[in-house]
């Protein structure tokens, strides 16, 4: 249907848009702009073919499965509702692109501004747009991300990063609580499904958890719309730029609090816990707001306590609990996104031209820039709830419905109106003082620019929203009637009350209390004045709660203090007793199912032992222990025995029948032998034994605690494996393995078909962390700097000159040349036939490997690079990138990734060929392993040139040098 | 009784590895973390069940009898670990040189104890 093709459209648009804006140059501003403008109009054109739908009563879907074992659907919903909004925040949206385009300064990256609100807008569209729970969630978060970057856009600025982080904290949190609320919802539902948790009213708020999951989802919608007392992150987010607070503080951001609360009233409010929280949240923090906002200075400062108080009486509204109470709510958040946006766009336009913001300085603009003067005067008026303007209707609705409130408290009822009038007031009392301390009085003096009109399409925006709330407030049934009509229908459904947009209703009560509200305000604003003119910060008779500092009171004690704290009592900084802990656990981990389940040991299998491995042991087990007791004093010693050790492991592979296991460990041993060898260098030397009483019996109790723990770990792993051993074979999932790696898999090599086949995308994974690795061991040797003692050349090299040296190793130098090719054909014969046979791509890259490092052993390290350009990185990267493309290659024939195919061919002469496709992700695997072995001893064997050259020169110089690759340096140094 | 002799040794290696994981000298702990390794794998390897002369290449054509291999998923398992384990002492390795370039002693703590 092309309905919900439109609608995954019109989530798309703004991030496709962001992403369009990150790739401009830094300096693009009408790129930008443009880019947002269309974007944003495309969004809204977009939001209008939605029209009919809406206004017919019926609700577009669209769902892809994204999470089904979770019952998460990728689901979008378009309603009335979320129409209302979805126009609102593309439109606004849109004036606002069109407005930071002037309000901007060129020296800032603009692009970088669009491509951040621009995610912010796909992200609000995503949480009005969300037909599942859980999605609504993730596209909240994103929101606080979105917001928190573009409120700390000029992050050069300490206050935007605090303010950026303070919104952050407060908002992010409570989207966090409302994910868990989430989930408690659909838990009682049993669905995450919009549709399903408005259609269960009944279930939700008879269940025992209802309680649980309002007070959480609550602290979700109460933080995002900066309630009492979450209020006070809104203020310090005034830092971000002023089209920024235009937008997020006005329409968007804070409007989805109210949003949740309104998607979420027909199934979970009616109840007195609802009335409580909503409801003395919205009263507090509308009283609260409005009086904060009389004593502000700075003049987003005024706005943004007045958008508090806002908000609180539109959460007031919606904690009334009848369905004409929720009209007024929803007509409110229209009409306050108008004029507030315009308003912060008039402020924008006073800093921008003025160059401050603060009350005490401007006075009378009214004749450098008139037009903007009556704008801005205009949307004051409809913020006071002037008559005849938009701000008026909803106000009286309001007015209305708090006459009618029946709540559990009979004299709080009585009170309300009484204390929603002297709100009105205050608010009559700013909007007055903001006009009047701007625009009118006596000519401002010493202001850093002198003032004059904005351009005229920086003006352009504010005349819209102007224009928009006197069309509405004079005509409201004609212009707004049907948006709200769509909004409040599809919410609230069957249960929608009939109202009335009048703009005259007859001498009411209501009309009584605005009346009263605008006279009281200005009475208010005259007393006031003399101590508002006296520039005092703060307001009087409040408690001088600093809620910032009570913020950053909470944060040092929860990420600092207690963090220190708890460390202090539980942690360690040394790694000897961590380990310990560790190891003990380990061996504690089985005892618990063995006191549950029991445990019996059983006889051998078979009575005969095989003498071979008997005896092979016998010399493994030596070599551990004498590796363990030679890894103080000798090293090199010590790195034989465990290389001993490591051999009788490959024997046992093979002599039980894992050739593959066998080969592969052997290589391995190979390249890990060298790798330490190469490392034994940069190690301090051991001082000779000193043998005294005193040492020996101070550490003996260390030691033998230390003897007893591995003691019993060795015992511990020796009888689990016994006892695993003995017991007779049950069914597992090898046996599917089995039969279908030669019929599904193409090759008899059970363990490389599951390797390359069954399991490729472990395998694939598997790969990805060698190569991470590789690149962690290589960043941390770029940044090596060796112990002074280490620099000088090891002591063969101090006593012998180059020639000698050379000399001693021209036999062996001369044979491990020539073996390059011998070993590399070896290499390609086990990467060949590792699906039908022993070998792979593991070990073939080891085995690659190996000849490539033998040739640096014979012949220098630049010797070798003069000779061949081995670029491991570059060869991981192939490696990498093969491997993913097999596994994608099967999305060309519809099949799920890293799918198999094995092509069957007769060739002439050859005869019967097949050739799995899993091969290729062999050879990836093969290269990728090649790269990171190569990497590693490459990388290694640099430092040996690096620390002469160290010796020689600065240190720094030296470092920056081989940046992209191991590239060839100059120097000789044997490995 | 080869799994007397494989688990005897299994608990050697694992018990000297531990041993070397738990002294104070940083290769010490790199060749007690690779002692113990060995005794991982070839634990995880065993618990698939000492077999001998039956490697996991069935013949071509048809379902193969599960019976007749020795298990083959313990040894893709183990195979992933040498390589996972290859690479992680590769990692301790350059962790421990850089290490003590950088504090100048091969303690693990990056510093002599006090006493």
């Amino acid at each position: 249907m092309p309905g919900q093709t439109a609608l995954l459209l019109l989530l798309l648009l703004p991030f496709v848009g962001s992403i369009a804006a990150m790739l401009l140059r830094a300096h693009a501003r009408t790129a930008a702009a443009s880019l947002s403008g269309a974007t944003s109009l495309a969004a809204l054109f977009t939001t209008f073919s939605f029209y009919g739908d809406v206004k017919a009563g019926r609700v577009v879907h669209f769902a892809v499965p994204w999470l089904p074992a979770g019952g998460v659907d990728f689901a979008l919903r378009m309603d009335g509702y979320a129409w209302m909004f979805c126009v609102m925040v593309t439109g606004i949206g849109f004036l606002v692109s069109l407005y930071a385009r002037y309000y901007m300064s060129p020296q800032d990256p603009v692009p970088r501004f669009y491509a951040f609100l621009l995610a912010f807008m796909g992200s609000m569209l995503g949480v009005v747009l969300a037909g599942n729970l859980v999605v609504l969630v993730c596209f909240w978060e994103l929101t606080s991300i979105a917001s928190f970057l573009l409120i700390g856009y000029w992050h050069h600025n300490p206050a935007a990063r605090d303010g950026a982080r303070m919104a952050l904290i407060v908002t992010a949190s409570g989207g966090l609580c409302l994910l868990a609320g989430v989930v408690v919802l659909g838990h009682i539902v049993g669905s995450y499904d919009l549709d399903r948790v408005l259609a269960a009213r009944d279930l939700i708020v008879s269940h025992d958890l209802y309680i649980p999951a309002l007070i959480l989802v609550l602290l979700g919608a109460l933080t995002k719309s900066a309630q009492f007392p979450f209020h006070f992150w809104l203020p310090h987010a005034m830092t971000a730029p002023t089209p920024v607070s235009a937008y997020l503080h006005s329409a968007a951001m804070v409007k989805l609090g109210v949003f949740l609360l309104g998607r979420l009233w027909p199934v979970m409010a009616g109840t007195d816990a609802w009335i409580w929280i909503v409801g003395s949240a919205g009263l507090v923090t509308f009283v609260l707001g409005a009086y904060m906002a009389m004593f502000q200075q700075d003049l987003k400062g005024l706005l943004a306590y007045s958008t508090i108080s806002h908000l609180g009486l539109i959460t007031l509204l919606f904690g009334l609990n009848s369905a004409l109470a929720f009209v007024a709510a929803v007509f409110h958040i229209l009409n306050h996104a108008t004029f507030k946006a315009s308003l912060f766009m008039a402020v924008g336009i006073v800093d921008h031209e003025t160059g401050t913001r603060d009350m005490r300085r401007l006075s009378g603009l009214y004749r450098f820039m008139p037009i903007t003067a009556t704008l801005a005067t205009v949307a004051a008026a409809a913020m006071a709830g002037v008559p005849l303007l938009n701000g008026f209707l909803s106000k009286e609705m309001f007015f209305a419905e708090a006459l009618e409130v029946e709540g559990p408290l009979p004299w709080l009822d009585r009170a309300l109106p009484y204390i929603v009038t002297v709100a009105a007031m205050f608010s009559v009392t700013y909007s007055l003082r903001f006009i009047h301390g701007v625009f009118f009085g006596p000519a401002p003096t010493g202001l850093p620019r002198g003032p004059h009109e904005p351009p005229r399409w920086m003006r352009l925006p504010v005349d819209v929203l102007v224009l928009a709330c006197v069309i509405v407030g004079i005509f409201p049934t004609q212009t707004i009637g049907p948006l709200l009509g769509a909004a409040v229908g599809s919410a609230l459904g069957a249960a929608a009350p009939s109202y009335s947009l009048a703009v005259w209703h007859g001498f009411t009560v209501p009309l009584l209390m605005s009346a009263t509200a605008l006279a009281g305000g200005t009475v208010l604003f005259l007393v006031l004045r003399p101590r508002l003119a006296r520039g005092q910060e703060g307001a009087p008779l409040l408690p001088s709660i600093d809620s910032r500092r009570v913020f950053d009171a909470v944060l040092v004690a929860l990420s600092w203090r207690w963090a220190r704290a708890v460390s202090r009592w539980i942690g360690t900084e040394r790694l000897q007793p961590q380990l310990r802990w560790l190891v003990m656990a380990a061996i504690a981990a089985p005892l618990w199912p063995i006191y549950h389940v029991g445990f019996a040991l059983r006889p051998p299998v078979a009575a005969a032992v095989d003498w071979p491995i008997a005896i092979a042991w016998l010399v493994g087990a030596g070599c551990a222990v004498a590796a363990a007791w030679q890894a103080k004093y000798h090293r090199l010693a010590a790195l034989m025995f465990a290389g001993g050790a490591g051999l009788v492991a490959c024997l046992t592979f093979v002599w039980f029948s894992a050739p593959d296991l066998a080969l592969t460990q052997l290589m391995v041993e190979i390249v890990t032998t060298v790798l330490m060898l190469l490392g034994l260098r940069w190690l301090p030397k051991r001082l000779p034994r000193r043998w005294s009483w005193a040492a020996v019996r101070g550490a003996m109790p260390r030691r033998l605690r230390d003897l007893a723990i591995a003691a019993a770990a060795g015992t511990g792993l020796a009888t689990v494996s016994y006892a695993a051993m003995t017991r007779p074979m049950s069914e597992t999932m090898s046996r599917f393995f089995v039969e279908r790696a030669y019929p599904d898999g193409g090759g008899t090599n059970v363990v490389n078909v599951i390797l390359v086949d069954f399991r490729g995308f472990d395998t694939l994974g598997e790969i990805t962390v060698l190569a991470v690795v590789a690149v962690a061991v290589y960043s941390l040797l770029r940044r090596f700097r060796p112990a002074r003692e280490s620099i000088e050349p090891p002591s063969p090299q101090r006593t012998q000159s180059g020639r000698a040296a050379a000399d001693d190793a021209l036999v062996p130098g001369f044979l491990m040349r020539g073996m390059f090719a011998a070993i590399a054909v070896f290499a390609f014969f086990l990467l060949f036939r590792g699906h039908n046979l022993p070998g792979g791509g593991f070990a073939a890259g080891i085995a690659m490997a190996i000849a490539f490092i033998l040739q640096y052993m014979a012949g220098g390290t630049r010797w070798v690079e003069d000779r061949i350009s081995l670029r491991p990185v570059r060869l991981m990267g192939i490696g990498l990138a093969i491997a993913a493309a097999t596994g994608a290659g099967s999305w060309l024939f519809a099949h799920p990734f890293l799918t198999s195919h094995v092509a069957e061919w007769q060739l002439p002469l050859v005869g019967h060929v097949e050739f799995p496709s899993a091969f290729f992700f062999d050879i990836g695997v093969f290269l990728l392993v090649v790269g990171a072995t190569a990497l590693f001893l490459i990388a290694l064997a640099h430092q040996s040139l690096r620390a002469h050259r160290a010796d020689a020169e600065p240190a720094d110089p030296a470092d920056r040098r081989d940046d992209a690759d191991v590239q060839p340096l100059a120097g000789d140094a044997r490995l | 009784m080869n799994e007397v002799v494989v688990a005897i040794g299994i608990g050697v290696l694992a018990g000297s590895g531990v041993w070397l994981l738990l002294r104070p000298r940083t290769f010490q702990v790199a060749v007690g973390l690779s002692l113990l390794s060995y005794a991982v794998n070839v634990f995880i390897f065993v618990v698939g069940r000492l077999r001998v002369g039956a490697a996991p290449i069935v013949t071509a054509g048809g379902a193969a009898d599960p019976a007749a291999y020795a298990d083959p998923l313990p040894q893709a398992l183990v195979l992933t670990a040498i390589v996972i384990s290859f690479a992680t002492t590769a990692l301790l390795l350059v962790v421990l040189i850089a290490a003590r370039g950088v504090t100048g002693t091969d303690h693990v703590d990056g510093g002599e104890p006090d006493r």
